[in-house]
């Protein structure tokens, strides 16, 4: 192992500060309907925080109620609710495990009972399911108010103006509104304003850590950890200070850890001897995170870029939310998100991160009810294993039905692919880290 | 024609997966020819530009899958399998382009397959617009609709005007107009138009010029008129949730002798998508522009304004005096299956009994599912419900 089991592993001050801002969001949440402080449910990708925020509402956002689920054990229970209910075993299993969760009291992770949405703010980005979902959530919640935001897709790899003034005419003319009318409140153009640049600066801050991961050793692992540091921007932060200053905080403590040569934290401690250097696609699951992220740094394996840290936004690639122009920005952030890029363009970005960041080979994690993301991921495979040369993996499992996760299946297969790394590196006559270590 | 000279043909049309028929049509009109997976393109504008619109709905059962599983993980339904199966096969040579309609994520995803593999090809993915607003999603649908368009005259190499979208529209009007009256009958008098006859009649408009379609079913309606046949004591039922891949022929069949009478459906739902007639004016991209934001049926692509979930469905109950739904959707079909719970909620507050299974274009067995809406058929005619 990597690792040193001795070593005490430290929680970090990043940590402390985005467990404490979750915890304060959902003691919001809490309080919300005695407060009078509106809720709205919505979307990671496409998620328009600021101008939620600018509204003074709360948002809620069901998948991440239903990846915390999964994370506390609670999703089998929830999905197989959804079942019993009609919801058939062959859909998303976000959704089966988010009405679940509703099925049985709405209990929110910090055991509290969410509070219902006064408004679905069904962003429609990237995802066919997410209509569905919030067509089924205004059933549950007695037909609640619900407004869509649709985003067209990027069908020929780019954001057209046509696609971008759609965009933003139903943010003004639709969503605003709607807005208003719900939180009885006008639209201030200046907090929208304020909320924006913070985001832009906390997205700057972001950049850096991601791309930190082109340092050897690299600091972070852009996967398994990356989706702690994604955490605040995708979610209910984005554009508060406490976002900002969280990002400045991992910011340093990134770049200590690159002053030190020092490798990503695991939850058994930093990784000290990096010997393989991943892309992975996909999301992870959920159910057993931590076995599934103990099976790559048992191997010293780090991955340094991922493609699931880029659902709820591509910063990399030049995106800042812009304050100068509120409402096209919103509409660009909507677009751009990595599943509502094409195929074609998603095997641009992957094959550019394996590039970048010098790895050794890309990985698929295909979530088996996930149609978003898994169809066509063969062909990427293909094509990235072509046009790089490099070592690709497929491993099958579900965001959260445990039912979909084969701990022996996946690690006999990572095995096989560390074996396959190995053999391309001697192939190129260079040492494998096999024989380095 | 007799009904059997003219089933004959749509059977050789279905059976035909190295589309004989659209090879032959583009030598003789020199002319080229676009394909399209389900649910609904605007046709008119393929047709408007003097080409052959071609419905790709999968191989069914007729193709073994040889390439096509190396593409799709076993827990993706099977329609774009065979797609791509017929495609890597060079069987869809004959097309000059693939248009792939904003249904679902997979349909959405095999539009950017479809670039990698084919990159000599013209594959288009046409958004519809999910605001019905005029304004708005109208507004970004004639941007589309202009931009396929121009598409077809570069790759027609001609230039086409307001008048050929008309006259393409009418030949689409009077289309839709014979396919109401079809299924008049068939609601009507359900024993002189079987639900295999049905489907397959409906089945060819995917391949046959539109010209030729209306004229075979004009022909199919004055023949079946003349047949003798027997009235069979089967309940009427409304099928929904096939809106895509769709079921093999030996399942409709089965569906039928188990006694269920399909007096309406959303198979085929591209050519019934818009039930009436689309108006001729000097706009002819607003008229399909407005056609679409006003005139289209609900299916589970299509967001809901009003949230009224089930209504449509229920109306087609009404409609066609049925005694119970049918949900037959395809393994692993997001929309088709996310759907489903909330058109039951709405039947069961209705009092409109149901039953429900999945297929898949290659089921070979259909003796459970047979069982099953046999019992469910006896159970209506015993009880009145199920
Ligand atoms: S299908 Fe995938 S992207 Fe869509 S909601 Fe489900 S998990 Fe999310
Ligand atoms: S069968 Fe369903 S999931 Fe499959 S391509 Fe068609 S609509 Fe999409």
């Amino acid at each position: 192992m990597s690792t040193t089991a001795t070593e005490s592993v430290q929680k970090e001050q990043s940590m402390l500060l985005q467990k404490d801002m979750i915890a304060d969001h959902f003691r919001r949440l809490g309080r919300a309907k005695e407060e009078g402080k509106k809720v709205v449910y919505t979307f990671v990708p496409g998620n328009l925080n600021e101008l939620i925020l600018a509204f003074d509402m709360l948002p809620v956002h069901p998948e991440i109620n239903a990846l915390q689920s999964a994370m506390r054990k609670k999703s089998a229970g929830y999905i197989r609710e959804a079942e019993k209910h009609g919801h058939s075993e062959d859909v998303c299993t976000y959704v089966k495990c988010d009405v679940g969760m509703l099925k049985s009291g709405n209990i929110g992770p910090t055991g509290e009972k969410l509070p219902e949405p006064d408004l679905l703010l069904l962003s429609y980005t990237g995802c066919f399911t997410f209509m569905k979902w919030f067509e089924i959530l205004r059933k549950e919640y007695n037909d609640c108010a619900t407004v869509m935001l649709h985003v067209p897709y990027q069908g020929d790899g780019a954001i057209t103006e046509e696609a971008r003034a759609y965009v933003v005419k139903q943010l003004r003319e639709v969503l605003v509104p709607q807005l208003e009318r719900i939180s009885g409140r006008k639209l201030d153009h200046d907090r929208l304003e304020e909320l924006l640049a913070s985001s832009a600066r906390a997205e700057e801050d972001l950049v850096s850590i991601l791309e930190s991961a082109k340092q050897k050793p690299s600091p972070i692992d852009a996967y398994f950890g990356g989706v702690y540091y994604i955490g605040p921007i995708f979610t209910a932060f984005r554009g508060r200070e406490s976002c900002e200053e969280y990002y400045q905080v991992l910011r340093s403590e990134v770049e200590e850890r690159i002053r030190m040569k020092s490798g990503p934290i695991t939850p058994e401690g930093p990784m000290h001897n990096e010997q393989y250097r991943l892309v992975v696609e996909g999301p992870p699951n959920w159910t057993s995170f931590r076995e599934f992220w103990k099976m790559f740094y048992d191997e010293s394996a780090v991955v340094v870029a991922s493609s699931y840290t880029k659902v709820g936004g591509i910063y990399d690639t030049g995106f800042r939310h812009d304050a100068r122009q509120p409402f096209e920005s919103l509409a660009d952030y909507c677009l751009g998100c990595y599943t509502n890029l094409n195929l074609p363009s998603r095997i641009d970005l992957l094959e550019k991160y394996i590039n970048e960041y010098e790895a050794d080979g890309f990985l698929i994690n295909s979530i088996k009810s996930c149609n978003s993301f898994s169809a066509g991921q063969l062909l990427i495979l293909n094509e990235l294993e072509k046009r790089t040369g490099k070592a690709g993996g497929f491993i099958e499992s579900d965001l959260v039905d445990p039912r979909y996760f084969s701990a022996a299946n996946i690690k006999n297969r990572l095995e096989s692919y560390f074996q396959m790394v190995d053999a391309k590196r001697q192939n190129r006559h260079t040492p494998s880290s096999r024989e380095r270590a | 024609m007799t009904v059997q000279e003219i089933l004959r043909q749509c059977e050789d049309l279905y059976n035909d997966i190295d589309f004989a028929y659209v090879r032959d049509w583009k030598t003789r009109h020199g002319a080229g020819a676009i394909g399209y997976m389900p649910v609904y393109v605007p046709r008119e504008l393929i047709r408007a530009a003097g080409m052959l619109p071609v419905g790709i709905m999968g191989a069914g059962d007729l193709l073994e899958i040889i390439k096509g599983d190396a593409y799709f993980q076993s827990y993706i339904c099977h329609i774009p399998r065979s797609t791509i199966e017929m495609g890597v096969s060079n069987r869809l040579d004959c097309l000059d382009g693939m248009l792939f309609p904003a249904i679902c994520d997979v349909i959405r995803n095999l539009s950017g397959m479809w670039k990698l593999l084919f990159p000599g090809k013209y594959a288009k993915y046409v958004d519809f617009p999910q605001n019905f607003d005029a304004e708005l999603g109208g507004t970004f649908y004639r941007h589309e609709l202009r931009g396929l368009l121009a598409d077809f005259a570069r790759i027609s190499g001609r230039e086409i005007s307001n008048d050929d979208i008309n006259e393409a529209i009418v030949l689409y009007n009077e289309n839709r107009r014979v396919i109401r009256e079809l299924y008049a009958l068939r609601v009507e008098r359900p024993h002189l138009v079987p639900t295999y006859e049905m489907y397959l009649i409906l089945r060819a408009s995917n391949i046959l010029d539109v010209a030729e379609h209306t004229a075979l079913m004009r022909d199919y309606l004055t023949a079946t008129l003349r047949e003798e046949r027997p009235v069979r004591d089967n309940i009427r039922i409304v099928l929904t949730g096939a809106f895509c891949e769709q079921p093999p022929l030996g399942l409709i069949r089965a569906l039928e002798n188990s006694g269920c009478n399909i007096v309406d459906d959303d198979w085929m739902l591209g050519a019934r998508y818009m039930p009436d007639d689309i108006p001729v004016t000097a706009d002819a991209i607003g008229a399909l522009t407005d056609a679409y934001l006003t005139g289209t049926v609900a299916t589970a692509s299509k967001y809901e304004e009003d949230g009224n979930k089930g209504a449509y469905l229920i109306s087609q109950v009404t409609r066609s005096g049925a005694d119970g739904v049918i949900f037959a959707a395809p393994s692993f079909c997001d929309p088709a299956l996310l759907e489903r719970p909330m058109q039951q909620e709405a039947l069961k507050r209705e009092k409109i009994p149901y039953t429900s299974f999945k297929y898949s274009e290659d089921t070979g067995q259909y003796q459970v599912i047979r069982e099953q809406t046999g019992t469910f058929a006896d159970a209506i005619k015993l009880w009145g419900d199920a």
